[in-house]
């Protein structure tokens, strides 16, 4: 440095072109291994769980769908055979049936019912109003599936439950709900939606806010009114939401199981057993494990076809702003 | 639920309805009518989803020779304790919310700090292969729990878990969706913090400890109310993964509650539903919000 410089000043100015070269070697040399080690401790938990039970479970599910095993015995290779005698099986036959019906209709429901009440939300009401209703369809989702079907139980009760006495009320003869395959699988259904509808409706109202306003007012100028407005504007402008939410009603409402497991057991007859259900018991009632995962199989590749399906004909129908 | 409708119909919005619109413009009156029409729709489907929850809570609060007397109640109006007591002693009531709240508990702090973690690695740190290891984590998300459980079931009879509380909390600490909400969360933050931190000389590892961890605490608590609403109320793998009361949940407890006593006495299971419901109306208290942004994140809003 130049002689001019104070000694007492000295330290300070030869700090400055100092300092930065360290952290210059952190970046280029240092910095990048650093960075590169840290990443991988910071994945390790992640990566080596979902390793070990996802990845390794989803192949390992696969092989055994090509083996029988009950456990006991060595697991002996038997080709397609499991996913042969699967398809041929009356009870995973009739699951698989009623599996989609409950599907179609819950899911027609859900959509449905949660478009229509978003709708009513949105529109011109007391804030306070809105925040109770939002809340209240919002409310049975924090609740335990199994625990609503413990309490749906009851009142779906066919002498002293109170859905019958309200209809009795209006001159209804007793439904007996959990005692006809018919019945049982409405209750199976009305659980469902009763406690899902508000994942939809919540997913609605995002879709719904984000529509301009000015739409609304483009098309009452035009002259459209009420249902007229909801059924040219908000229905083509909702449409992703609507894939979006449809999407995911198909999807978990494909893996129901808790509440068909602890209103009906799968019951009366097969009236009720779900795609899920036979899943559970042929592996843990019957040890065909084999089985169990051919099913499985078979499930998720419906699954996907249906995701698959859906994103294609979104292209076709789906309007994006 | 027809007295909670009436209830809302006389006091709620109707006086309101007339008083908050003065008659300025002529259709203002017709417009009014149609609010009320929605307003009433909207009462009669909040009293039919509020309705099956306020009966549940006054027919635990009824003695357990009422519980089945038409008509049902929907306010507890002589409240009578008998049936919370019973449910104390029909069932280890205290096992079931401890093993309940240690696995929620565990599973909840796990998520937190593994998806904190391995979402910061995905947002912020350079690594060969980071975009295809996030493409196999999201993918992860789209397999269903019921086709892995029979390997996930093995695996844990391998590692000599089975039918402990570890065999329901270890399996489901690794996250994709938390992964991926960390990982939006990081992203959301702006990268000159890093930037800054680096100049000032910071290790990466003190850039995240010091600078980015305290900033995703809003996000790290998603992701453990999340988990906790979900393993709270799970009842599919405990169902499968325990065998010995002593290690089952609550869900599981209750279900299996109701079995012992078919339709004999609805009140004391309903007691033990009302006491399972508890922590999820704390959640719903004060995480309503934090709740609904988890569940409706990455749905394209």
């Amino acid at each position: 440095m130049s002689t001019t410089i104070p000694p007492q000043e000295r330290p300070r100015q030869a700090a400055r072109p100092d300092r930065p070269t360290p952290a210059r070697n952190r970046k280029t040399g240092t910095g990048r291994h650093s960075q590169r080690w840290l990443a991988w401790v910071f994945l390790a938990p992640t990566i080596l769980g979902m390793g070990l039970f996802t990845l390794i479970p989803i192949v390992a599910s696969v092989v055994l769908a090509f083996f029988r095993w009950d456990i006991i015995s060595a697991p002996s290779f038997v080709g397609f055979n499991n996913f042969a005698e699967v398809v041929q099986d009356p009870t995973v036959r009739v699951s698989f049936l009623n599996t989609i019906v409950f599907v179609v209709v819950a899911v027609a429901l859900q959509l449905g019912l949660a478009l229509a009440l978003a709708i009513m939300v949105q529109e011109k009401m007391p804030a306070w109003l809105r925040v109770f209703f939002r809340s209240a369809f919002f409310f049975p989702l924090i609740l335990s599936a199994a625990s609503v079907s413990i309490f749906m139980r009851y009142l779906f009760n066919e002498q002293f439950g109170v859905v019958n006495w309200l209809l009795s009320l209006v001159g209804i003869p007793a439904v007996p709900w959990l005692t006809t395959p018919g019945g049982s699988a409405a209750v199976v259904i009305l659980v469902y939606v009763w406690q899902n509808f508000g994942f939809s409706f919540l997913l609605f109202i995002g879709g719904l806010a984000s529509i301009p306003v000015e739409t609304y007012e483009a098309a009452s100028i035009d002259g459209a009114t009420g249902w007229r407005k909801h059924l040219h504007v908000t229905l083509p402008l909702l449409s992703p939401t609507t894939l979006v939410a449809s999407v995911m009603a198909i999807i978990s409402a494909l893996q129901v199981f808790d509440q068909p497991y602890v209103l009906t057991r799968g019951g009366p007859g097969d009236s009720t057993r779900t795609a899920v259900m036979v899943i559970f018991e042929s592996a843990f009632q019957r040890l065909e494990f084999g089985q169990a995962s051919a099913i499985g199989v078979l499930l998720t590749l419906i699954i996907m076809a249906i995701t698959a399906a859906q994103f294609r004909l979104s292209k076709r129908f789906v309007f994006y702003q | 639920m027809t007295t909670t409708t009436e209830h809302g119909l006389a006091s709620g919005p109707t006086p309101r309805l007339s008083a908050g619109l003065p008659a300025v413009r002529t259709n203002r009156r017709r417009f009014s009518w149609n609010t009320a029409l929605r307003v009433i729709l909207l009462l009669i489907a909040a009293a039919l989803t509020l309705g099956p929850v306020l009966w549940t809570l006054s027919t635990s609060l009824r003695s357990p020779s009422e519980s089945f007397k038409l008509p049902p109640s929907f306010i507890p109006w002589n409240p009578d304790f008998t049936s919370y007591g019973q449910v104390f002693q029909q069932l280890n009531i205290f096992l079931l919310v401890l093993n309940s709240a240690l696995v929620t508990g565990l599973i909840a702090v796990g998520q937190m700090v593994s998806a904190a973690l391995a979402g910061y690695a995905f947002a912020h740190l350079k690594f060969r292969g980071r975009g295809a290891l996030f493409s196999i984590v999201l993918a992860t998300m789209m397999v269903p729990v019921q086709v892995t459980i029979v390997p996930v079931f093995m695996l844990i009879r391998g590692m000599g878990l089975s039918d402990t509380l570890l065999a329901l909390i270890l399996p489901a600490i690794p996250t994709a969706f938390g992964t991926f909400l960390m990982r939006q969360y990081f992203l959301g933050l702006p990268t000159e913090l890093a930037e800054a931190a680096s100049i000032d000389g910071a290790s990466p590892w003190r850039t995240f400890r010091s600078v980015y961890a305290p900033l995703a605490m809003p996000g790290m608590a998603i992701v453990g109310i999340l988990a906790f609403n979900f393993h709270w109320n799970e009842f599919f793998r405990p169902l499968i993964l325990t065998i010995s009361e002593q290690n089952f949940t609550l869900p599981l407890g209750l279900v299996s509650l109701q079995g012992n006593l078919g339709t004999g006495s609805i009140s004391v299971v309903l007691a033990g539903v009302v006491l399972s419901m508890i922590p999820a109306l704390v959640v719903f208290m004060f995480g309503q919000r934090a709740l609904q942004a988890g569940l409706t994140a990455g749905t394209g809003k």
